[in-house]
């Protein structure tokens, strides 16, 4: 069965790229372009990772985190954080909230797809 | 009326002001227990049964005689707000529980002194409290049918029964606390119920004479025109007369403050200080009124009965003579009233000092040194009782042996000269540190012996013997030595007579003696507590000067057997908390000995609190000299803890000042903090869209389909055009508010300027369907420089555009003249500007500060920078507040 990848981030140029990579990667990928839309998606779809940029625009990403964390459906998925806020307390506050990565931006494509392999397997 | 009807009414009455006392006792807190006019009407127990019959005896008999003993108290009045208030705090920091505790405390806790003022007010009270008593059992006489009845022994006359009722009421509202100085406000709501029956009932009569007997003022001023003496009554005859007017007014007036039932009621139940502002213009107002009809029920009483006898109670008689046995009894309550308030108030007081200042210092002290707390306040308690109703019997006696034959008028003035004799010490020793107490003592004595031989004296005598040859010829048939008229002079009034020479020979003795006799510390002490009370009431237990060895748990014992376990300790523990002393304090000091003194006061009087504490205390003499300097020392502490507490005030000034700088910088720094992420933030974007897009592009083993790869091109196109934008924003940001930036100014025409801007922007709008127009065409130059004008228009309409929804978007600009400005405005129909927003829009990133998690659309620095060039130029920009659809931004440039 393919593995199941939700993008939730608000620069379509990154999005694009990261559609482009998962897709070769043979990975059902579902696109938001924020947190509101992130949460319509996965009422509908159970996604096996979610990768979660932090800052956009109406429901951001700690609340989509907590929105997933909170669903029975969605115990089996996993969460990357991908934002540009690098700061040592951010990333802290990141993990405890419970995602199972944080990667800060820029980022290399090919090392976000084998971590993200390696974090599925 | 039938006496037992009249008795039956007494009953009820007395019945009514039992549940008054009763309720206000209760209700101790209420605002109907507590105002201005309650303590304004409580003072009107001035008026006694003397004023309401006496006065219309003497205007009878002596014409307009009665009005200066209501003059003193109205010229007075005004003085209150700054003697009264003196007397008024320091007796309330000291718990004073009578004028004879006052006067002993300001000699330095004289016992002997607090005495002699106690036997003074006693033997000055009690002849007036007979006269009240007096005038119940005359009015009582004239009211029942049984005239013929003549009592024969105290059992069957009522005025016996009267005065034990009276007694019982005192005893059982004035001995409530075991503390003297706290409040009776059961007795204070009665006196004031009272003070509003006897002037309203005084009133109706002198209505119902005036204008229902007679035909109004005028008519009884015609008809009593014409009778013989006529003159004589209504005016001043000569220098005498003046000289009478004179001291009688100097009489009333010492006596508003001296009198021991106005001491009680002015000063003692005092509950606000601020009371005193609405009394002093009330009160004489009162008084006003209670002697408007004084002279006419006189003249109408004279012009009815034809003659002066029993003129005190014209105000009864003529009603009754007419038939009008309900106003009487009317008359006859109001009467009732004064009587009682005065008896009630007066036993109280006195009570009071024979307690506090005679009996207890004089032989209980040693039984309340072995006494367990209850039975010692049950002890004060029983002595007070028993005061209270051994006045009012002595009084009864009194009344019977004596007063019979003399007027109300008479006894009331006879009362007023021996008080009078505590003036000098009184008045005096609160203004003049000098003053000491055997000059006090001294003064009293000589005062009073005067007061008693020229004035008390012939009246006995002549009650006893039924001659008046003492009168005549004086002691030993020394003409000089006549009562009425020592060393010859004899034209004053024997009232008068007596103030003069027993005040004179008192005032040079006080005077004379306190400059010889220099008093001892402690009086010295209190003087200067006293007499500074102002300054000195900061300085409250330090201002006392005492040198010695006390253990604080002697002292404890004391408290404790006056106070009971639980109240010693709680007020011991708020006198260290006070002073920050461990609680384990052993050794007191000057301040613990004068708080313990005062929480004794209430109860036993400062005298017997200053010789408890004493007596467990060694107690060194300091002199004179120390005393003084230690004093000096402590005002100097004042003075200087005012410098230090102003120089404290500077520094914390200071000091806040400095902390909101360390503020502004921390937060200066967090901005710039804030500043630098934000932009690391809006770099990183980009630059992850490029790295992406590169390194798929860059990988050889993927076969891309063209079209991607022209995508990821073109997005690394525009993501490099982005990251250039932002360079240079950032750039002109930093340029801008360092201020580095130098303008390149021009005449320009502000209408070319606009075309440009659109011109520029035209294709973005275009693209989105939204639509721009340009109200105004008119060519305007103003100085400016155009390419930072034309990046704020720039910034403004592509703003605008953002926020426009697609195809129905239309932005207006508009430019107009103003007050040496032009004004320059873009408004567009878009979503708007939330109002909060309104002033962190122009700030640098200002979403990042309000919208945390949110990501800001476009840099963040668009409008900072607009504002800054548009600051540069002098001018001002803001978005428009209150706009319904859309936001509009205006901005100025000045000319001149």
């Amino acid at each position: 069965m393919k593995k199941k990848i939700l993008i939730v981030d608000d620069e379509p140029n990154i999005v694009m790229s990261l559609e482009y990579a998962f897709k070769k990667q043979n990975f059902e990928v579902y696109i938001a372009r924020d947190g509101s839309e992130a949460l319509e998606i996965l009422k509908h779809q159970t996604a096996n990772i979610v990768l979660l940029d932090i800052m956009m625009p109406n429901v951001d990403g700690y609340k989509t985190l907590r929105y997933i964390k909170n669903t029975v459906s969605l115990k089996d998925t996993k969460v990357v954080f991908l934002t540009a806020k690098n700061k040592a307390s951010d990333i802290e506050k990141g993990l405890k909230l419970g995602a199972d990565k944080y990667l800060t931006k820029p980022f290399s494509v090919k090392k976000l797809v084998s971590e993200i392999l390696e974090l599925l397997n | 009326m039938n006496s037992f009807t009249l008795i039956t009414i007494i009953i009820i009455y007395l019945a009514v002001l039992f549940y008054i006392a009763f309720f206000a006792e209760k209700k101790r807190q209420s605002k109907w227990v507590n105002n201005p006019y309650v303590y304004t009407l409580s003072l009107a127990v001035y008026c006694s049964a003397w004023t309401y019959y006496g006065s219309v005896g003497i205007a009878a008999t002596s014409g307009i005689l009665f009005l200066p003993i209501y003059l003193g108290p109205v010229i007075a009045a005004p003085l209150w707000i700054i003697v009264l208030r003196k007397i008024i705090r320091i007796s309330k920091q000291h718990k004073i529980s009578s004028i004879a505790d006052f006067i002993s405390l300001r000699y330095g806790n004289n016992r002997f002194l607090g005495a002699l003022v106690t036997v003074v007010c006693l033997f000055g009270t009690l002849p007036y409290i007979s006269l009240q008593l007096k005038a119940v059992s005359e009015t009582f006489e004239i009211m029942s049918d049984e005239t013929s009845y003549v009592s024969t022994s105290i059992f069957d006359d009522s005025t016996f029964y009267v005065a034990l009722l009276l007694a019982i009421f005192a005893a059982f509202f004035g001995t409530q606390n075991t503390d003297a100085s706290e409040k009776h406000k059961g007795i204070v709501a009665t006196v004031a119920f009272e003070s509003v029956l006897k002037l309203v009932f005084f009133f109706i009569i002198g209505g119902y004479i005036t204008f229902y007997l007679f035909d109004g003022t005028t008519d009884i001023y015609n008809k009593i025109s014409k009778t013989e003496n006529f003159k004589e009554l209504t005016t001043l005859s000569g220098l005498e007369d003046g000289f009478n007017w004179f001291f009688m007014i100097a009489l009333s007036f010492m006596s508003i403050f001296l009198l021991p039932r106005q001491f009680q009621v002015t000063v003692l139940e005092n509950n606000r200080e601020k009371h005193l502002k609405k009394a002093i213009w009330l009160f004489p107002l009162y008084l006003l009124l209670f002697n408007i009809f004084v002279i006419f029920i006189a003249w109408a009483g004279k012009l009815t009965f034809g003659t002066t006898k029993n003129a005190e109670y014209y105000s009864l008689l003529l009603p009754l003579e007419n038939g009008n046995s309900f106003l009487a009894t009317l008359v006859f309550l109001g009467g009732f009233s004064a009587v009682i308030s005065m008896v009630v108030v007066s036993t109280l007081a006195l009570s009071t000092m024979v307690s506090n200042n005679l009996i207890i210092p004089y032989g209980f002290l040693d039984k309340f040194i072995k006494n367990q707390p209850e039975r010692n306040s049950k002890y004060i308690k029983n002595i007070r009782r028993i005061s209270i109703f051994s006045i009012i019997i002595f009084a009864y006696f009194f009344y019977v042996s004596f007063s019979k034959e003399l007027s109300l008028f008479s006894i009331g003035l006879i009362s007023f000269v021996i008080i009078a004799q505590l003036a000098p010490s009184f008045f005096i020793g609160l203004f003049w540190n000098r003053g000491s107490s055997r000059a006090a003592i001294i003064g009293i004595i000589i005062g009073f012996f005067i007061a008693s031989y020229s004035l008390v004296l012939p009246f006995i005598l002549q009650a006893i013997t039924g001659k008046a040859d003492f009168t005549q010829y004086g002691l030993f048939g020394i003409e000089a030595l006549r009562p009425n008229a020592l060393f010859g002079i004899d034209f004053l009034s024997p009232p008068a007579h007596a103030f003069f020479w027993s005040l004179t020979f008192n005032l040079m003795s006080y005077l004379v003696f306190s400059l010889v006799s220099k008093g001892n510390y402690r009086e010295r002490n209190y003087a200067e507590m006293f007499v500074d009370s102002r300054s000195f009431t900061s300085l409250q237990e330090s201002a006392f000067v005492w040198k010695g060895e006390a253990y604080v748990s002697d002292i404890k014992n004391v408290l404790v057997r006056f106070l009971g376990d639980e109240r010693a300790t709680r007020a011991l523990k708020i006198f260290f908390m006070k002073y920050k002393l461990p609680s384990d304090t052993q050794l007191g000091d000057a301040r613990l000995i004068n708080f313990s003194e005062k929480l004794l006061t209430g109860s036993i009087g400062s005298a017997s609190a200053k010789i408890l504490i004493a007596s467990v205390v060694k107690e060194e003499q300091i002199s004179l000299v120390e005393v003084l300097k230690i004093l000096e020392e402590s005002k100097e502490n004042i003075v200087n803890n005012k410098v230090l507490l102003e120089k404290s005030n500077e520094l914390s000034q200071l000091s806040s000042k400095l902390k909101d700088a360390n503020k502004e910088l921390i937060s200066k720094d967090k901005q710039k903090d804030e500043f630098l992420d934000t932009v690391a933030h809006e770099l990183k974007t980009p630059i992850t869209g490029i790295r992406a897009a590169t390194e798929l592009l860059m990988d050889e083993e993927d076969d891309m389909p063209k079209e991607v790869k022209a995508q990821f091109l073109k997005n690394i196109l525009q993501d490099s055009e982005r990251l250039g934008r932002l360079i240079h924003n950032i750039l002109d940001f930093e340029k801008l508010e360092t201020g580095r930036l130098h303008l390149d100014l021009e005449y320009v025409d502000i209408q070319k300027t606009i075309s440009k801007a659109i011109g520029s922007i035209t294709q973005i709008a275009t693209k989105k369907g939204v639509k721009i127009v340009v109200k105004n065409l008119h060519t305007f130059k103003v100085n400016y420089d155009e390419d930072r004008i034309l990046q704020v228009l720039t910034n403004l309409i592509s703003n605008s555009i953002k926020f426009c929804q697609q195809e129905t978007g239309k932005i207006e600009i508009d430019y107009k003249l103003g007050n040496a400005v032009v004004e320059i405005s873009v408004t567009d129909n878009g979503k708007g500007i939330p109002e909060e927003d309104h002033e962190f829009i122009f700030d640098k990133f200002y979403q990042s500060k309000h919208q945390n998690t949110r990501k800001p659309q476009g840099s963040g620095l668009g409008l900072a920078i607009t504002k800054q060039i548009v600051d540069k130029h002098n001018g001002e920009i803001w978005a428009k507040k209150g706009v319904k659809n859309g936001a509009t931004f205006v901005f100025t440039i000045p000319f001149k």
